[in-house]
């Protein structure tokens, strides 16, 4: 990954293309790379959809070799749903073609004039940007389906549906996966509408005779991958949980615990959980011939992922993850998996984020469009609304909090206008230190408390009190930040948590890849760094402590069964952010 | 006592889902566990009336119990 491809879109004549040298991105990658190039690069007050905003595409620092997992590709740009920097990472075919490539980053700039459709083809030798207006208003599947006729099925494609070329703020940039299906999506912050707004429909990457990235210190690298690999597979989440149920497995325990936002964080429990659980889904996977099993790009070694097939045996979705799983299920009082998968394939194909989309329809159904636990509603809202652009699907695809206003709804679950994922802060309050508090608006994964709340991965901290919750969210920011550099997917966070050995070996396969001696240290520094710098954009963008807080009604209404409010206090949030 | 047991994930396998079961009273969540034939050591998470449990703590009647092994996701 020596070199850094820039695209020009607003060159007069057309886009231009450059290659720089990577210099200190060589060494980097994933959000290190794109929260570094935004920051330095972007003026953090323009609009996200203006010329000034900038795309910003990089794989993983083990992205391209022969590390287990490493396929996670990153998007950054300043989010049009936030405000602020966003880091979205996917899995799928890209990180892996991308770094073979050599490509530390691909840097999107400008906006072309006119109406034309852009699609960029990137191979070892060339890499061409050219007009093909006959993509134009396409959604992801027919999309892919077409490209796959003109590229063949060698390849990895990077694509916005309808809702990113509508510019709607909770477009995604869909990636495919080993079969070449639009599946796994850099979802949230609207990235595909900074994509859209550069007018770029497809990217086409193709590594054709491209080679894995050598390792720097080959006997130290494999050694441990190896041991990587054997501690990721012995640990129980790693290696029997998250193969057998996906995510999914946890809708039971979130609603065992009471965590579990029903009808748009009402209650914290839903009587018909057990219908969509992760044992439920895997069940009926399997009885239609379907896959519980599946990973998302090559060289994945959990394979938390499923193929779900519809009643008769045909292929509908990949397996709907426990996010998508709550946000068009519980959130909406709705119980039938068919409709959730059917939702989770309107969302991949249209090409917006699952939580997001899922999140508002909720809203929506609390200002009264439609009622709680209407399927049929849901499906007609996201397919025939969103789907099609009207004037009730842009308020929709303008996310829950655009939604919320749009209905006069006072109970609008988002942080920085990102919609709020699937644990509710009152009863697991680690993460909402983490929705509050994140670079990135309401996002679970920027710092998982729930393993360490609800799962007892990586210790211990009661879920229902307020202490100790600011140190445990700081310190798994701080280490998600690092990982989603790497390139490693966030699940590996399970096993390293627990076993210090296999965080070893992972500091060891970056330590023999780089040629260098790598620390736990290292890794803070790396975490803290970005941290500082994604702070520092916001700050520039007009955001300030009092954008660190949660929505008030998680202060004022107590969730059922434990009728707690969230007890963190705001001077205990400012408190995060205490290294700089 | 009554006392509603829930098992999850690999724990259904061979076993149940819901049941109301009969114990003596003061029953230990751990002696639970082992009737049940599950290896403590593979127990990850016990809710008790949906607040983490340790396998020591006696259980009431009415009580709901529930065992999981050890899983994420995210
Ligand atoms: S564990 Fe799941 S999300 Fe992670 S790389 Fe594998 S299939 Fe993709």
């Amino acid at each position: 990954m020596d070199k850094i491809l820039r695209i020009d879109m607003s060159a007069t004549g057309g886009p231009q293309q450059s290659t720089e040298k990577a210099g200190e991105f060589a060494a980097l990658g994933g959000r290190a790379t794109t929260s570094t190039i935004v920051a330095k690069e972007v003026p953090p007050d323009c609009h996200p959809l203006s010329a000034e905003n900038k795309l910003v595409i990089a794989p993983g620092m083990l992205s391209g070799t022969a590390a287990a997992i490493s396929g996670r590709i990153s998007v950054g740009c300043k989010s049009p749903l936030t405000g602020g920097i966003k880091e979205s990472n996917a899995g799928g075919q890209a990180a892996q073609v991308l770094a073979r490539l050599g490509y530390a980053a691909i840097i999107i700039e400008g906006l072309p004039e006119g109406d034309d459709l852009y699609k960029i083809h990137i191979n070892k030798d060339r890499v061409e940007i050219s007009v093909d207006n006959s993509n134009k208003l396409l959604d992801n599947y027919p999309l892919i389906d077409k490209l796959r006729k003109e590229y063949g099925d060698k390849v990895a494609f990077m694509s916005i549906g309808t809702a990113g070329e509508r510019l709607m703020v909770s477009a995604s940039i869909a990636c495919t996966d080993p079969e070449l299906r639009p599946t796994r999506h850099c979802g949230r912050g609207g990235v595909g509408a900074v994509m859209g707004s550069k007018k770029i429909k497809a990217i086409i990457l193709d590594d054709a005779g491209c080679t894995n990235r050598p390792p720097r210190d080959a006997e130290r690298f494999k050694t441990a991958n190896r041991a990587f690999v054997e501690g990721i597979r012995k640990h129980p989440v790693s290696g029997e949980g998250l193969p057998a149920y996906g995510t999914n497995v946890l809708t039971n325990v979130l609603n065992e615990a009471g965590g579990y936002p029903t009808r748009n964080f009402k209650t914290g429990q839903f009587e018909d959980a057990s219908k969509i659980s992760g044992e439920s889904q895997a069940e009926l996977e399997i009885a239609r011939g379907g896959k519980a099993t599946h990973g998302c790009h090559r060289g994945c070694v959990i394979q938390c992922s499923g193929i779900y097939n519809d009643k008769d045996g045909k292929f509908l979705t990949k397996q709907p993850e426990y996010e998508t799983v709550w946000s068009h299920g519980g959130h909406c009082g709705i119980s039938d998996l068919d409709t959730i998968a059917t939702l989770d394939y309107w969302d991949d194909n249209i090409g917006v984020d699952t939580i997001e989309m899922g999140v508002a329809i909720g809203v929506a159904m609390e200002g009264g469009v439609i009622e709680f636990g209407d399927d049929e509603g849901a499906i007609r809202l996201v397919r025939d609304e969103v789907g099609k652009g009207t004037p009730l699907g842009r308020i929709l695809g303008g996310g829950a909090g655009m939604t919320g206003k749009a209905f006069g709804v006072t109970r609008v679950p988002v942080v920085k206008n990102q919609a709020l994922p699937a644990y509710d802060p009152r009863t697991v309050q680690g993460i909402g230190v983490t929705y509050a508090t994140s670079t990135q608006g309401a996002d679970h994964t920027a710092g998982y408390a729930v393993a360490t709340n609800i799962l007892k991965v990586g210790g211990d901290v009661d879920p229902l009190k307020p202490e100790g919750q600011v140190e445990l969210s700081r310190n798994l920011q701080i280490a998600t930040t690092a990982i989603d550099s790497t390139g490693l997917c966030l699940f590996i966070a399970f096993p390293i948590l627990d076993q210090p050995e296999t965080f070893q070996s992972l500091l060891d396969l970056l330590g023999g890849f780089y040629g260098i001696e790598m620390t736990g240290d290292d890794i803070v520094a790396l975490g803290q760094k970005v941290l500082t710098l994604e702070r520092e954009f916001n700050k520039g963008a007009g955001f300030g402590p009092e954008d660190d807080r949660l929505p008030r009604f998680f202060q004022t209404e107590k969730l059922p069964p434990h009728n707690l409010t969230f007890g963190v206090t705001d001077a205990e949030l400012d408190q995060l952010y205490n290294w700089d | 006592m009554k006392v509603t047991v829930k098992l999850f994930a690999s724990f259904q396998t061979g076993r149940f889902k819901i049941e109301i079961r009969d114990y003596p009273d003061q029953t230990l969540i751990g002696t639970v566990v082992r009737e049940l034939n599950i290896p403590e050591g593979e127990v990850g998470i016990l809710l008790l009336n949906a607040v983490h449990a340790k396998l020591e703590q006696p259980l009431n009647e009415g009580d709901l119990l529930a065992i999981f092994p050890l899983v994420g996701g995210g």
